[in-house]
């Protein structure tokens, strides 16, 4: 079982990223899991969404997740959330900043000692996208770290994902995907 | 059929709202009056949106109040159309008036119930307390424990309610936000396969058949009414079940899933069970391994059919176990809970010896962990192992502050 924890706040696209994680990793015949905590939050407010990911049929519905990614896709909620609560030892997280890594961990000593890579998933949106929506580069980056499909092939799919979206939004969707995953340390 | 036929995948990334909007379409809905309210609202913007886009030949109609959405249905039923809706729980709770008026009338519309909690305090979240105040309302409950039950659920539905050895509305439960904005894999059926198992609107008494002009929502006062209600009771006791075990059969037969009553997950050789509802019960079938790993030999016990409930089946799911776990999630407010009462009375005049406790758990969409689980049933194990329920009868979990339990 491969769990995937977002920290994101509402309209960020967290959950349209998770569902599009889902979606992809559906085609290969895992099984697959997204959702979300929700209330009546209102865009803004800080929000998390998770991904399963197996080989069996995933019957766990309990909210409860010890993560072994972590995505933060704005980069205030490592200041303002508990991003490290219920991880583990070999937990790895992906950050959202315009920070290096070290300059992160040294600014969040919550972070110190832990398996963390950093990329600037708001900068890559607003200079593909044209809006500061982190979705789409953060799986990019998750492509590079942890390995789990070919870039092109995880492209493509997204591109079937993304398929009611203008021609225009796609190709920058693809662009950002593919900066965030050769910019990522 | 003069609509567009969409091509789906195999296998589709569905939450609970969209899967059971699909089905919506793929059985051709005449008539959804709807009043959004949250969880269920995707299921019937879903059906909006298909409609507009020409992939059903049908009504939306957009009505100012839940008691009014079921109003609506239930004209356009009588009419003789195949109708459905969506809501949650203060939705549901204001249709309640109506639901009963649907089932008098024999009027086989179909409800998707995204359950919810009901205020006060306000709680857009996941437990089952609408589904719990629609039990006695005269329709057919299925409840739905993950988004590919929520689909086929409603397929079933349909087949079921609108038999004209049945003729009930029959609502289709699924978990607030824990089913319903929760994507999982979900196997398709094509549209042909969908619209064929649920087949042609059969009408019987419509009003708009003017050569047979017919009656509807009369009065009957003491010397018909009871008679009526009798009848309406009978064909729930005597006519439901074998119709919805022959869907379930037919349903096998299209997707090679299969639905039972009573469903059984490692009851063969059970000491003890929980028996719950909705996405509860498919966390626990997996704390239920994990316990025989452990040497307690755990079994769940899910309940499909709620309504009509039930009765010799749980009896003889439950009939070989030492302790049983009857888990609610509704505030029973001053008695044990719907499902200890149930089993209870199931198994009083049984040579069952088991010992029962009942749990309120998960108001609110509180989270059932797994560990709240394995406690559980350690707590029903040690039951077992001193001959008697070691715990008062009714106990909370998962609420904070000191423990609470009564009886």
């Amino acid at each position: 079982m491969l769990e995937i924890r977002w920290h994101s706040r509402a309209g960020q696209g967290a959950v349209t990223g998770a569902k599009g994680l889902a979606d992809v990793v559906s085609t290969t015949g895992k099984q697959v899991q997204a959702f979300a905590f929700y209330g009546s939050a209102k865009r803004g407010a800080a929000m998390t969404a998770y991904n399963r990911v197996d080989d069996q049929p995933i019957m766990n519905h309990e909210k409860f997740m010890r993560p072994d990614f972590v995505f933060v896709i704005d980069p205030a909620l490592v200041y303002t959330t508990d991003v490290t609560i219920n991880d583990k030892e070999n937990t790895v997280y992906i950050i959202t900043t315009h920070l290096s890594t070290e300059e992160l961990v040294a600014s969040q000593p919550k972070l110190a000692g832990k398996n963390v890579y950093t990329v600037d998933c708001i900068k890559i949106a607003q200079e593909t996208i044209g809006r500061a929506i982190p979705n789409t580069p953060m799986l990019g980056a998750f492509m590079k770290i942890s390995k789990m499909y070919d870039i092109e092939f995880f492209k493509e799919n997204m591109k079937r994902i993304l398929g009611k979206l203008p021609q225009k939004i796609i190709d920058a969707n693809m662009l950002a995907i593919q900066r965030a995953y050769d910019e990522v340390k | 059929m003069a609509f567009d036929k969409m091509e789906l995948r195999d296998i589709e990334v569905w939450d609970g709202n969209f899967a059971a909007a699909q089905a919506l379409r793929q059985c051709q809905i005449d008539v959804v009056a709807a009043y959004p309210i949250t969880p269920s609202t995707p299921i019937v913007e879903g059906y909006a949106k298909f409609l507009a886009d020409g992939y059903v030949e049908g009504e939306f109609v957009m009505v100012e109040s839940e008691h009014a959405a079921m109003s609506g249905c239930i004209g356009a039923a009588a009419a003789g159309g195949r109708v459905a809706t969506a809501t949650s729980s203060q939705g549901f709770a204001l249709m309640v008036e109506t639901l009963y008026q649907a089932s008098g009338m024999r009027l086989p519309i179909v409800l998707n119930v995204v359950n919810r909690a009901l205020a006060a305090p306000l709680n857009v979240n996941g437990d089952h307390s609408d589904m719990y105040l629609g039990r006695d309302s005269g329709w057919i409950q299925l409840d739905a424990y993950n988004p590919q039950e929520a689909y086929d659920l409603n397929f079933i539905a349909f087949k079921v309610a609108e038999d004209h050895d049945v003729r009930l509305p029959c609502m289709v439960h699924q978990d607030g936000f824990m089913t319903s904005h929760t994507a999982q894999g979900v196997k398709t059926l094509t549209d042909d396969q969908g619209y064929g198992f649920v087949g042609e609107f059969q009408p019987m008494n419509d009003m708009l058949d003017l050569d047979h002009p017919v009656t509807h929502g009369v009065q009957t006062e003491e010397d018909w009414h009871f008679e009526h209600k009798a009848r309406q009771h009978r064909d729930l006791m005597l006519n439901v079940t074998p119709k919805i075990q022959a869907a379930f059969d037919a349903f096998e037969k299209l997707s090679g899933r299969k639905y039972n009553m009573v469903e059984k997950y490692e009851m063969e050789d059970a000491d003890v069970a929980v028996v719950c509802m909705g996405t509860s019960v498919e966390t626990a079938r997996e704390v239920a391994l994990e316990m025989r790993k452990e040497g307690i030999k755990a079994g769940v016990v899910g309940i499909r059919v709620y309504r009509p409930f039930p009765f010799m089946e749980i009896a003889d799911a439950l009939k070989n176990v030492k302790a049983i776990g009857a888990l609610d999630r509704s505030s029973p407010n001053g008695a044990a809970g719907m499902l200890f009462n149930e089993l209870a009375g199931a198994l009083f005049n049984t040579d069952t010896k088991a010992l029962l406790s009942g749990y309120v758990y998960g108001l609110g969409g509180r989270d059932l962990t797994k560990a709240h689980l394995r406690d559980l049933y350690k707590e029903l194990q040690s039951n077992v192992d001193a001959g008697k329920v070691t715990t008062q009868l009714q106990q909370f979990i998962g609420v904070r502050g000191p423990k609470l339990a009564f009886l």
